[in-house]
C-alpha cells in the first residue's frame, strides 16, 4: 500500500501543475492547445495520488511491487508524451519559420525593384 | 461626383466585406463568388487562402475576388482573423464570414446584415435553429452543437440556439476587437461567441437556412470532434476567468 504522505505530496504537486497551467492559460501566455496534455497529467496524477487503491491495482497489474513507484513512472511517461508533442511542435515550426523568412525576403526584392523602378 | 459629403460618409461607413475563408475548395469557390456578387454588388469578395494545393486561390482571383494566400495553413480562426484585419485596414464598416464550401446561402444576407444596419448589435450569427427548423445534420452533431449553446448561453447569460455556425456578420466594433483578439484553431466560433460577450460586443441571433454543401464532406471525425469539444470547452472555461486583452475603443 502506498505510504499516506506519498499520497498527500504527489496530490498537492499534481493540484499546483494544474492551478499553474490555469493560470498560465488566463494570463493568456500558454494556448490551450499546449495546456491540454498537461492538464490531462495533472489530473491523471492526482486522480491515482487520491484513490489509491485504484494505483496499488495499477501497480500490482504491471508487476511493480512498490505503488508509489508506478505513479512515478507513469509521470515520467507523460514527460515524455509532452516533450515528444513539443518536438512535433517545433519542427512544424521551424518550417513555417523557413517559409517566412523566404517570402520575405523575395517580398523585400521585389519591394526594391519596385522603388528602382518608380515608372 | 456622388452625392453630397455626408451622403460619402454614409456610403463609406457602410462599405461591406465578405470573407470567405478556403482549404482546398476549387469546387465550389466560384460559385459561391458568383452568388455573393448576384445578391449584393456592393460587396467586396476576399478570399483567404488558408494553404490551399488545389488552385482555389487562382480560381477565385479568376471569378473577380480579391485574395491574401496565407504562407501556411493557419486554421479557420486564423484565416478569419486575416479578413478581419484586412476589413479593418481598409476601413470597411461590415465584414460577413461566408463559408467556400457553399453551404451558406448568400440571399440571406439581408436577414444577417439588417441588426448591424439598425445599429443594434456589433455580430450578428445566423443560426440554424431559430425558426425554419429544416437544418439536416447527423444526430450527433446536433446534439453536440444543443449542448454547446445551452453551456454558451449560461456562460454569456444570453439565451443563444447556435454558438457554432459560422454564417456570421461583424460591425465596425466587432471588426476592431477581433482583429487583435480572436481565438485559433478550428471550432473558434464558439470562443469567440464567448470572448464578445466578455468584452462587451453586443450578440444577436438571426435564422437563417443553410444548404447541404456543394462540394466535399465535413472535416470532423468524431475523435476529432471530441478532441476540439474539450479544448473548446476548456477555453471557455479559461475565458470565464479571463480579462479582455485590449479595451474596446467607443467611437
Amino acid at each position: 500500500m502506498t505510504p499516506f504522505r506519498v499520497s498527500i505530496f504527489a496530490a498537492v504537486a499534481a493540484l499546483i501543475l494544474l492551478v499553474v497551467v490555469f493560470e498560465l492559460m488566463r494570463s493568456r501566455r500558454l494556448q490551450e492547445r499546449y495546456a491540454l496534455l498537461w492538464l490531462l497529467t495533472g489530473l491523471v496524477v492526482f486522480v491515482l495520488a487520491v484513490w489509491r487503491s485504484l494505483l496499488g491495482w495499477a501497480a500490482d497489474a504491471v508487476g511493480i511491487a512498490y505503488p508509489p513507484s508506478a505513479l512515478f513512472v507513469l509521470a515520467s511517461f507523460f514527460i515524455l508524451i509532452v516533450l515528444l508533442h513539443y518536438s512535433t511542435v517545433i519542427s512544424r515550426l521551424s518550417e513555417q519559420n523557413t517559409v517566412l523568412a523566404q517570402r520575405l525576403a523575395i517580398l523585400e526584392n521585389r519591394l526594391r525593384e519596385a522603388q528602382d523602378r518608380p515608372d | 461626383m456622388i452625392g453630397t459629403r455626408s451622403e460619402r460618409v454614409s456610403l463609406t461607413s457602410l462599405r461591406r466585406l465578405a470573407i470567405v475563408p478556403a482549404l482546398n475548395e476549387a469546387g465550389s469557390i466560384q460559385s459561391v463568388i458568383r452568388e455573393i456578387r448576384a445578391q449584393d454588388p456592393d460587396f467586396e469578395i476576399l478570399v483567404v487562402d488558408d494553404g490551399s494545393t488545389d488552385g482555389t486561390a487562382g480560381l477565385a482571383e479568376a471569378a473577380g475576388a480579391w485574395v491574401v494566400r496565407l504562407p501556411f495553413n493557419l486554421g479557420i480562426g486564423g484565416a478569419v482573423q486575416t479578413g478581419l484585419q484586412y476589413a479593418r485596414d481598409h476601413d470597411f464598416g461590415i465584414a460577413v464570414q461566408i463559408d467556400a464550401d457553399g453551404q451558406h446561402d448568400p440571399t440571406e444576407l439581408p436577414k444577417l446584415l439588417a441588426p448591424l444596419l439598425a445599429g443594434e448589435a456589433d455580430v450578428v450569427v445566423g443560426s440554424r435553429f431559430l425558426g425554419e427548423r429544416n437544418y439536416k445534420a447527423p444526430f450527433l452533431r446536433r446534439v453536440g452543437i444543443r449542448v454547446f449553446a445551452a453551456i454558451i448561453s449560461a456562460v454569456v447569460g444570453q439565451p443563444l440556439t447556435d454558438t457554432s455556425s459560422s454564417f456570421r456578420a461583424f460591425g465596425r466594433r466587432a471588426i476592431a476587437y477581433f482583429s487583435r483578439d480572436y481565438p485559433h484553431g478550428f471550432v473558434e466560433s464558439v470562443e469567440a461567441t464567448v470572448i464578445a460577450a466578455r468584452c462587451g460586443l453586443r450578440l444577436t441571433e438571426v435564422p437563417v437556412v443553410m444548404r447541404q454543401r456543394l462540394m466535399g464532406q465535413s472535416s470532423l471525425t468524431l475523435p476529432i470532434s471530441i478532441y476540439y469539444s474539450i479544448k473548446v470547452l476548456v477555453a471557455v472555461f479559461v475565458g470565464i476567468f479571463r480579462r479582455s486583452a485590449y479595451e474596446l475603443k467607443e467611437e
